[in-house]
């Protein structure tokens, strides 16, 4: 019974040893990380869109990205959604007669679908190599192709489905929008900010462009009032039209986090491709849960420490020793 | 402990060449000339994996499976090691091989799936590694744990070449990787949990917990033991040996204590989380939730009692049964109730199914060449087995 009960108590201490590490609290958890001060980032405003695509091929353009085909006389860049060669795209929801735009019954909406640059990226903390950086100025996220090692765990762990690897290349990369970061030392900014001729999409610090997106949902829908384009601080290219009919929602503002990339829509997130988020990032659930397991290494080496001293104990090479003893094949 | 039962390991011999092996041979060849198409000309051109379904069964069943399943190892390890059943010690070794070659292509499974495999020696270089991520603490862990488990096997390649010097010199220093060879695969089966937590709201609330690394372990180690009730049956009957039903039955006992806690842990975080009700709607979801758990509480009825157990058969069913349950948690997670938005669909392709056939035709290749040729598994001729019989029937 001696050996019963030491089995048991074995399997109580090492069963009681992996649950509170998975229970307890994480010795150092971390909070959601919250955007830099000087982010960067586009407001969308779906609500001014008029769904002319200037801003995926300006994108495709800019990003040196090759045509994608949809139609059967592959005469034009037709691409369906963001993939490895493109980085932007518009969409558009579509409902019964589709007679009203901005309606979410018998209306149509456009949607731009681009990286959201969060500010606690899932992707950057699924990437084991560091391919995927978060730019501790700009907040830009990047991708370094010479680290990656092509796991496409950040494309399963994005919730917006924006890494996108490229399944045709024996060499395939993955493609995601940088914020044009490639384009600023010419006095560039995100292209699709650049070409977008209603303001839509608009570039800026993501201060401002919060700032900025508040001030629209609090102005009374079919009032009228300017609307700045390109870069929000840049150049004047305002000019003014209607206030459209907004939810009371800036998305992004607080999504996991908060992202650098804000939209305005009229139609619920949900029916337009934007997932509902808690303001907790899973990455932060994720890097807490492998710390407090793994943190230090300290939990790792005091298992190791009792295995190591217990295994000493029970190993008996006696046992282990049958081919050096007569009868050996 | 005592000693007396410990059946001696031999080769079991035989040819190597005969119908089986033959056909995994075959099976190994069309692998590889699918890898070899796979490196030239991309995944799209042999696999459907897309960016909806970046991760298809290269990686959730070559890897994520296929190591859950080379588990029996450390399982056995930390029965007779660390909870000084000494009588299990014919089971260790027929359970280090079959994770050996279970890890090990698994590791070799990756590298083919890996879009930019060139780079792989970026996990274990400082400066690129990411010690935030999952994936670095898996793919580093398991990398590790291989090369322990060949450490681990050495003495018995060191006995068939008769170097008794090094095999004592290495037999002082064994107790160390046997802890390390149990530490390692808690540490990586755990993150394979954790694995699914960044991916948030994607997973179905069925499969996306905190819990997840306690699931995984837990459900890691019920599938070791499975696979080795599984494993001693059909050995036993390929090679026309004895079962060990004397060591299976203890043995199934303490696998279903562990799923009894296992089911104790997933239940009661569904509860707590107030996600149950998911399982009880008529969909697709909740059927496949409960093929996994049927799967899991089967084996209480297949040999819950000490005389079911003494059943070879109902002992295979039930290993069988907790390998298919293992396989269907990791499904449903990964692949089954992963939801990445509309418009996303996936199935394998055939080419990778050829793949995913190939490395398991490669490991039963391997183990029947090793059992044939090294001592591995118990001598058939040893002294104690009409002892056997005699608990058999007692």
């Amino acid at each position: 019974m001696t050996t019963r009960r030491n089995f048991l108590k074995g399997a109580l201490a090492s069963g009681a040893a992996v649950s509170s590490a998975a229970i307890a609290p994480p010795v150092c958890a971390r909070e959601t990380k919250s955007r830099p001060p000087e982010a960067l980032g586009l407001l969308y405003d779906a609500t001014l869109c008029v769904g002319c695509k200037a801003c995926v091929a300006a994108c495709k353009a800019a990003n040196d990205n090759p045509p994608e085909f949809s139609t059967a006389d592959h005469l034009w860049d037709t691409p369906l959604d963001t993939s490895g060669y493109t980085f932007n795209i518009i969409k558009m929801y579509r409902n019964g007669t589709m007679e009203t735009k901005d309606a979410e019954v018998n209306g149509f909406a456009f949607m731009k679908t681009s990286c959201m640059h969060c500010a606690d990226p899932s992707c950057v903390s699924a990437c084991p190599v560091t391919a995927m950086v978060k730019d501790p100025v700009t907040g830009i996220v990047s991708y370094d192709p010479d680290a990656c090692v092509g796991c496409r765990y950040c494309v399963v762990a994005c919730p917006f489905g924006i890494p996108k690897y490229q399944y045709d290349s024996p060499t395939g990369k993955i493609g995601k929008c940088e914020l044009c970061r490639h384009r600023y030392e010419d006095g560039h900014y995100s292209a699709c900010a650049e070409v977008c001729p209603t303001g839509a999409t608009l570039y800026g610090r993501t201060a401002d462009l919060l700032a900025e997106a508040k001030r629209r949902i609090a102005l009374a829908p079919g009032s009228m009032t300017v609307y700045p384009r390109g870069k929000l601080g840049g150049p004047d290219q305002s000019y003014e039209g209607p206030v459209g009919n907004y939810l009371q929602h800036v998305y992004g503002e607080t999504e996991y986090g908060g992202t650098q990339v804000l939209k305005l829509s009229a139609v619920t997130f949900a029916k337009v491709g934007m997932p509902d988020l808690k303001p907790e990032a899973a990455a932060a659930l994720s890097e807490n849960i492998q710390n407090a397991l793994y943190g230090g290494l300290i939990m790792p080496i005091a298992v190791l420490a009792g295995m190591t001293y217990v295994a000493k104990r029970n190993v008996h090479h006696e046992d282990d020793e049958p081919a050096d003893k007569p009868g050996k094949e | 402990m005592s000693t007396d039962q410990h059946t001696v390991p031999a080769p079991v011999g035989g040819s190597l060449l005969n119908a089986t092996t033959f056909t995994c041979g075959v099976l190994v060849v069309v692998m590889a000339t699918i890898i070899l198409i796979r490196m030239f000309f991309g995944l799209a051109s042999t696999t459907n994996v897309n960016d909806g379904y970046s991760w298809g069964i290269w990686v959730v069943v070559d890897v994520f499976i296929g190591s859950a399943l080379a588990c029996g190892g450390f399982c056995m390890a930390l029965l007779v090691y660390i909870f000084n059943k000494g009588k299990y010690h014919p089971l260790v070794r027929p359970a280090l091989l079959s994770s050996l070659f279970g890890y090990t292509l698994a590791g070799a499974a990756i590298t083919f799936d890996l879009g930019r495999w060139w780079n792989f020696w970026h996990i274990f270089w400082p400066g690129y590694f990411n010690v935030r991520s999952v994936m670095f603490e898996v793919a580093a862990c398991i990398t590790l744990y291989i090369i322990v488990m060949w450490i681990e096997f050495t003495p018995v390649f060191l006995e068939k070449m008769g170097l008794r010097e090094t095999r004592k010199k290495l037999n002082k220093v064994l107790f160390f990787f046997i802890a390390l060879g149990i530490v390692l695969p808690m540490m990586h089966q755990a993150s394979l949990g954790t694995m699914l937590v960044v991916m948030g709201g994607q997973v179905h609330p069925l499969w996306q917990t905190p819990m997840l690394p306690l699931i995984y372990l837990l459900s890691a180690i019920t599938l070791g033991y499975g696979v080795i009730l599984f494993e001693s049956c059909v050995a036993a009957s390929a090679y026309r040996r004895q079962i060990e039903v004397p060591l299976l039955n203890p043995m199934a006992r303490v696998m279903l204590g562990i799923m009894g806690l296992y089911l104790v842990v997933r239940f009661a975080d569904l509860m707590v989380r107030g996600v149950l009700g998911y399982a009880f709607q008529l969909n697709a979801v909740a059927l496949t939730f409960w093929i996994e758990n049927a799967c899991f509480i089967a084996p209480f009825l297949l040999i819950g009692t000490v005389e079911a157990r003494r059943n070879p058969a109902r002992l295979f069913v039930a290993g069988l049964a907790v390998m298919l349950g293992g396989i269907m948690l990791r499904l449903n997670g990964f692949l089954i109730a992963f939801d990445t938005g509309p418009g996303w669909s996936y199935f394998p392709s055939v080419p990778e199914m050829l793949v995913t056939l190939g490395i398991f035709a490669a490991n039963v290749l391997g183990y029947i060449i090793i059992t044939r040729r090294f001592p591995v598994l118990p001598r058939e001729d040893a002294p104690e087995l009409p002892r056997q019989d005699a608990q058999l029937a007692h």
